[in-house]
């Protein structure tokens, strides 16, 4: 008996040994990296072996579970500030990019063809103009037929980082809007038929079911659904449409490296192609970690997915992050966690 | 002889069964006062975490916390007026339709409906009980919705809108969404219980009561209003209540069709938000604070309001009965 047991201690470690320095990560946070987090993860299990168990249940919870050290590293749409990293001793670093779409729901009107600018879109969000037939989306859309009908506003009814960039650019275009409403992942929203849909598909579907509406999602949410999104003014004044290159121009115009904790929203970058509601998703991890083992896997993984998970990402219609700020995160953020 | 021998000096072993049954039946009696001081326990445990929870909230706003219209998370000012106006007049809304409807049902189905047709139109009625709400949600969002706002809400403000002072209720731009059409699919999901519950209490009704009604020459009407009513009311209450409490609470139907807007407005046309749904938009990404007690306020709010409408409806119920009691 005892023999047999000793064999089969001897096979399952010979069995186990390939993957002797197999771990498993945890993860927790924002939702719309989601998919592409779950895709680098499967290529990374390929081939290190290592698990990543990550839940998506938003940006708060995310920042919520890493100070609760329930996991290894906590994922944000919304950054934290330098100040409050410190504090924590914690390190923050852009991982993906993607933008947000305003989206519309207007009877003949086709995507990209109303143009807009960051002062009257957040008037629209903000009920000064209440109407499709306003005479100033009149005058940036010469020659487009827009019928009149009261404008419906779609919004975030929960807190989300989708909210926090949005809300972001139109506070950096319009005073008014930055006054009265400021910015963040849970905003009051004034405009008199506001309407709130949960998650980006509570917004999709708002917006595709109710007539002259109005909402903003994810670039991916508004892809997949075929959505009308409108064309936007960018900082260098030129009308950009949301697509991968637009989102990549805005990150070009970035440099990541002059930022503290690197937290900054993308949006109102300058360059003449940049679309201007582009955000990164942004990972959390703590300087001097608890379990260093399983940061130093959490660096080595985000490490494979900076440089072999460009294409995966790109077919998720997302954008990797630039070459430079991959290289600036590796020498400068990667460093600073203790894994040893 | 031998029997009363019996009696005074039972045998060794029939006092070991007694004995053993004495313990039985004492074990049971404790395991099941147990099971029933669980329930308080837990119900009084709810109470308490609650109104910690909601303490930092109701000190910071005070008892104007029930009768703010604000919700600001950027700015951190929290009242619940909007949300409770919501829960509670799309609650209203769900009952004013689904009662007589289901009167209307349970009547058809115990006095008028030919026999074949009772159990399947009666199995019918308590599928629909057993619907998942988020089912109820969908259809209300992505097939009700639309079609509230193309057909319905027009002819409703063409009509019902035009009425002096009652107009302001039916106002507004068309958008499918809001209080009203919250609380239309609400009366969906209640009715059922309602319906099924009323059915069952007036098949309870001692056929000689309607019978020596109906010999007399009562008609149908006069025999429900005289005989079946008064003797089932406490039933009816009963059912109606077990609706109103499932529409107090209901969570994510509500969600899909309310609008969650937090706006107090007049018409019913517009978005609103209930306590459900509020909490249900906002408990995951809440920041620890004011906001998170505030939600933690609202959702004592709700145990407040149904522990109300649950009381209010045994006052009554003891209250007629201690009427009925003078009467006969």
């Amino acid at each position: 008996m005892k023999s047999f047991l000793k064999k089969a201690l001897v096979i399952s470690a010979i069995s186990l040994a390939p993957a002797a320095f197999a771990v498993d990560m945890t993860g927790a946070g924002a939702t719309f990296p989601y998919p592409i987090y779950a895709k680098w993860a499967e290529a990374f299990k390929a081939k290190t072996g290592s698990n990543l168990n990550y839940q998506s249940i938003g940006s708060s919870g995310g920042i919520k579970q890493i100070k609760a050290k329930t996991v290894d590293f906590g994922a944000t749409d919304n950054p934290v500030k330098f100040e409050e990293l410190e504090a924590d001793g914690m390190v923050q670093f852009p991982a993906i990019i993607g933008g947000v779409v305003p989206v519309i729901n207007v009877d003949g009107v086709k995507p990209g063809e109303i143009k807009l600018d960051g002062p009257t879109l957040a008037d629209i969000f903000q009920g000064v103009i209440s109407d499709w037939g306003d005479k100033r989306i009149a005058i940036m859309n010469p020659g487009v037929k827009i019928p009149s009908g009261p404008i419906t506003v779609v919004v975030r009814a929960d807190g989300s980082g989708t909210t926090a960039i949005f809300s972001d650019y139109l506070a950096k275009t319009s005073s008014l809007f930055k006054d009265s409403v400021g910015s963040g992942a849970n905003v009051k929203w004034p405009a008199a038929s506001t309407v709130g849909g949960k998650g980006n598909e509570g917004v999709a579907a708002n917006v595709t079911r109710v007539k002259n509406a109005i909402g903003y999602v994810e670039y991916a949410y508004a892809k997949k659904n075929k959505m009308t999104y409108i064309a936007l003014k960018n900082k260098d004044g030129n009308f950009v449409a949301p697509d991968d290159l637009t989102f990549a121009a805005a990150a070009a115009g970035t440099d990541w490296s002059k930022i503290p904790g690197m937290g900054t929203f993308i949006t109102n970058a300058s360059g003449a192609k940049s679309w201007p509601i582009t955000g990164a998703s942004f990972i959390l991890l703590y300087k001097n970690p608890e379990n260093k083992a399983n940061a130093a896997e959490v660096i080595k993984f985000f490490d494979f997915a900076f440089k072999d998970g460009k294409k995966m990402a790109e077919e998720l219609d997302y954008v990797p992050m630039p070459d430079a700020t991959t290289d600036f995160i590796r020498k400068n953020v990667f460093t600073k966690v203790v894994t040893k | 002889m031998d029997i009363t021998q019996s009696h005074s000096t039972p045998t060794p072993q029939a006092l070991r069964i007694a004995k053993l049954q004495r313990v039985q039946d004492f074990l049971f009696q404790r395991v099941t006062q147990f099971f029933a001081l669980g329930v308080l326990i837990a119900l009084v445990g709810i109470l308490i975490s609650l109104t910690i929870n909601a303490w930092p909230a109701l000190r910071t706003f005070g008892p104007g916390f029930f009768f703010s219209t604000e919700w600001d998370v950027v700015n951190g000012q929290f009242g619940g007026l909007i949300a409770i106006y919501g829960t509670v007049v799309t609650s209203l809304i769900a009952l004013l339709i689904a009662v007589p409807l289901s009167f209307g049902i349970a009547v058809f189905l115990t006095e008028l409906c030919p026999q074949p047709l009772r159990r399947p139109l009666g199995t019918a009625i308590e599928l629909l009980a057993a619907v998942p709400s988020i089912i109820y949600g969908m259809f209300g969002l992505f097939i009700f919705a639309p079609l509230f706002a193309e057909y319905i809400q027009p002819v409703l403000a063409a009509t019902l809108g035009q009425i002096p002072g009652l107009g302001i209720l039916f106002s507004g731009a068309f958008n499918g969404i809001g209080v009203l059409c919250a609380g239309l699919i609400l009366a969906m999901m209640i009715l059922p219980f309602i319906a099924s519950v009323m059915r069952d209490v007036f098949d309870i009704v001692p056929p000689v009561l309607k019978e020596s009604a109906y010999g007399i020459g009562c008609t149908t009407w006069e025999v429900v209003k005289n005989v079946v009513l008064p003797y089932t009311k406490a039933g009816v209450i009963g059912g109606v209540m077990l609706g109103l409490g499932r529409a107090l609470g209901e969570t994510m139907a509500v969600t899909f069709v309310i609008g969650n807007a937090h706006r107090l407005s007049a018409s019913l046309f517009s978005p609103g938000t209930s306590i459900a749904s509020t909490l249900a938009n906002e408990f995951g990404e809440a920041e620890a604070g004011n906001h998170l007690s505030s939600l933690f306020a609202l959702g004592l709010a709700l145990f407040v309001i149904t522990f109300v409408v649950l009381a209010c409806a045994k006052w009554m119920l003891s209250n007629m009965e201690k009427k009925q009691g003078l009467k006969t």
